[in-house]
């Protein structure tokens, strides 16, 4: 019994010598976290005004201002222009390819994830609608 | 050229052969028609407007821009009867730059009439309009034209202090101006200077006069933000309060919005370039679309010229009827209803009427 309690303390030491608990985190965490998700934003919004996201100069802000009008409430949903079930990125890849006849981004670029956050971050507080047309 | 008893039965007959000459294909055109109590004082014209001309580099321009404006010129071109004069609504180009309004000007000049210009934004704020005027003339102008007398304003100046002093280089203060949706802009307004030119120029109109303005900018408050908007609309609408019958035209907003406040009836005019989404599409912000607008079909992007297109009008009574022909769309029209005493769009303005684009979220 007493070897028992030994090992006990011994583990809670151990614990607590090596950081928080992994499902405890603190008010500066949830400020770091949040300061990283609107750096990101930010990124977004700059590629969205970027004349160098094509090749024509056309930006993304020209058609959507405020990325008003993406919709990524909706997605994903099905896109009768390509005949399936699409998610946004499909349709952020067919805005590079046209209107700014430039190049499409693999789905995990950091780009394509910044833009993605800006689209979201405009859209806050709408409620989710996959599907909706 | 004769002028037909009933210009509508005409416009019907103009549509019927184009479609047939051009093998059913839906014609874009936004017919306005101001009618007069005699039908021989009925005429029409062609408006076209924001065609955000862009250069690339060197010789290079965006072709989807420059196919809006060469297909809304080649359009109005087939009208029939012709149009007594054409509209240029203003943003011809994008960055305001002699290469964007020389190329412009080049694609517009295949135009076959006399041709009046209105002044954009994105053609004013890299050199203040200074090559615009050599090209197109004077920024604000009247003219008479069979019994309605016609103003066109330059409504897109803003305080001095951000036009004078806020910049580095004019490229900065045009690239400042040209993102809708920066913050770093600056409210559109028309100014004393232009508003006591306007006063002057009215005394000279009887009060029975139909009266048609054209301004780049909305005479209206509809979304700050974007610049839907004039920031002395009130004072303008005070100096046209007095006449029976007034009519606003304005670009900017690449969207069919119509509106009645007091005397004054509005109607927008769509973009050869780019359709815009209403500004309700915009969760963030507050806006006040008029209430009358039934919206346009939210647009396809798979299809480049959906949502844009151009404006044709008739007038008859002095009051509008216009007819938005969409490319990809039925058409539109919007006309004046003496009893009801504001536009209404004659197909689809009860809700009952409305079809599921013309709803946006």
């Amino acid at each position: 019994m007493k070897l028992f309690r030994t090992s006990c303390a011994a583990t809670v030491l151990l614990l607590a010598s090596t950081g928080p608990m992994a499902d405890e985190f603190t008010n500066n965490d949830l400020e770091r976290w949040d300061g990283q998700f609107q750096a990101v934003v930010k990124e977004g919004r700059g590629l969205w005004t970027s004349p160098d996201m094509g090749k024509n100069g056309v930006v993304c802000a020209q058609c959507h201002p405020n990325a008003a009008n993406t919709h990524p409430e909706t997605y994903p949903k099905f896109q009768k222009q390509l005949g399936k079930v699409a998610n946004l990125w499909e349709m952020v890849n067919w805005c590079l390819r046209n209107p700014l006849e430039g190049d499409p981004m693999k789905a995990d670029d950091p780009r394509m994830t910044a833009m993605l956050a800006y689209m979201a971050w405009e859209r806050r507080g709408v409620k989710l609608e996959p599907g909706k047309h | 050229m004769s002028h037909p008893i009933n210009r509508g039965f005409d416009r019907r007959q103009f549509l019927k052969n184009a479609s047939l000459t051009l093998a059913g294909t839906a014609l874009p055109i936004t017919m306005v028609e101001l009618a007069f109590a005699k039908s021989s004082d009925s005429f029409n014209f062609a408006y076209i407007s924001d065609s955000h001309i862009q250069q690339i580099k060197g010789n290079s321009f965006v072709r989807n821009w420059d196919r809006g404006l060469l297909r809304a010129v080649a359009e109005t071109n087939l009208l029939a009867p012709r149009p007594d004069f054409i509209i240029f609504g203003g943003d011809l180009a994008q960055m305001g730059s002699k290469p964007e309004l020389d190329h412009g000007a080049e694609l517009l000049s295949k135009l076959n009439g006399k041709v009046y210009h209105v002044m954009g934004e994105h053609d004013y704020y890299l050199d203040l309009g200074e090559y615009w005027s050599k090209l197109f003339g004077k920024q604000y102008y009247s003219f008479d034209h069979k019994g309605v007398h016609f103003v066109v304003l330059n409504s897109i100046l803003t305080y001095d202090d951000w036009t004078f002093n806020r910049w580095p280089t004019a490229q900065q203060r045009m690239a400042e101006m040209a993102g809708l949706d920066n913050p770093n802009g600056s409210p559109f307004m028309v100014g004393d200077k232009q508003r006591d030119w306007l006063k002057k120029d009215l005394a000279k109109v009887k009060k029975d006069t139909p009266v048609i303005v054209f301004s780049h900018s909305p005479l209206q408050k509809i979304y700050k933000g974007w610049n839907f908007w004039t920031e002395d609309a009130e004072a303008v609408q005070a100096l046209l309060a007095p006449f029976d019958k007034v009519t606003v035209f304005y670009g900017h907003v690449h969207q069919i919005q119509y509106n009645q406040i007091g005397n004054i009836a509005f109607t927008s005019a769509m973009a050869t370039a780019w359709p815009w989404p209403y500004p309700q599409a915009y969760a963030q912000a507050q806006q006040l679309l008029p209430k009358l607008t039934v919206q346009m079909n939210r647009a396809d992007p798979f299809f480049e010229r959906d949502a844009t297109g151009w404006q044709c009008i008739d007038i008859a009574t002095g009051r509008a009827s216009v007819n938005f022909n969409l490319y990809n769309n039925a058409t539109r029209t919007v006309a004046y209803d003496a009893q009801a005493g504001h536009p209404k769009d004659v197909g689809y303005q009860l809700d009952e009427k409305r079809i599921p684009p013309q709803i946006h979220y």
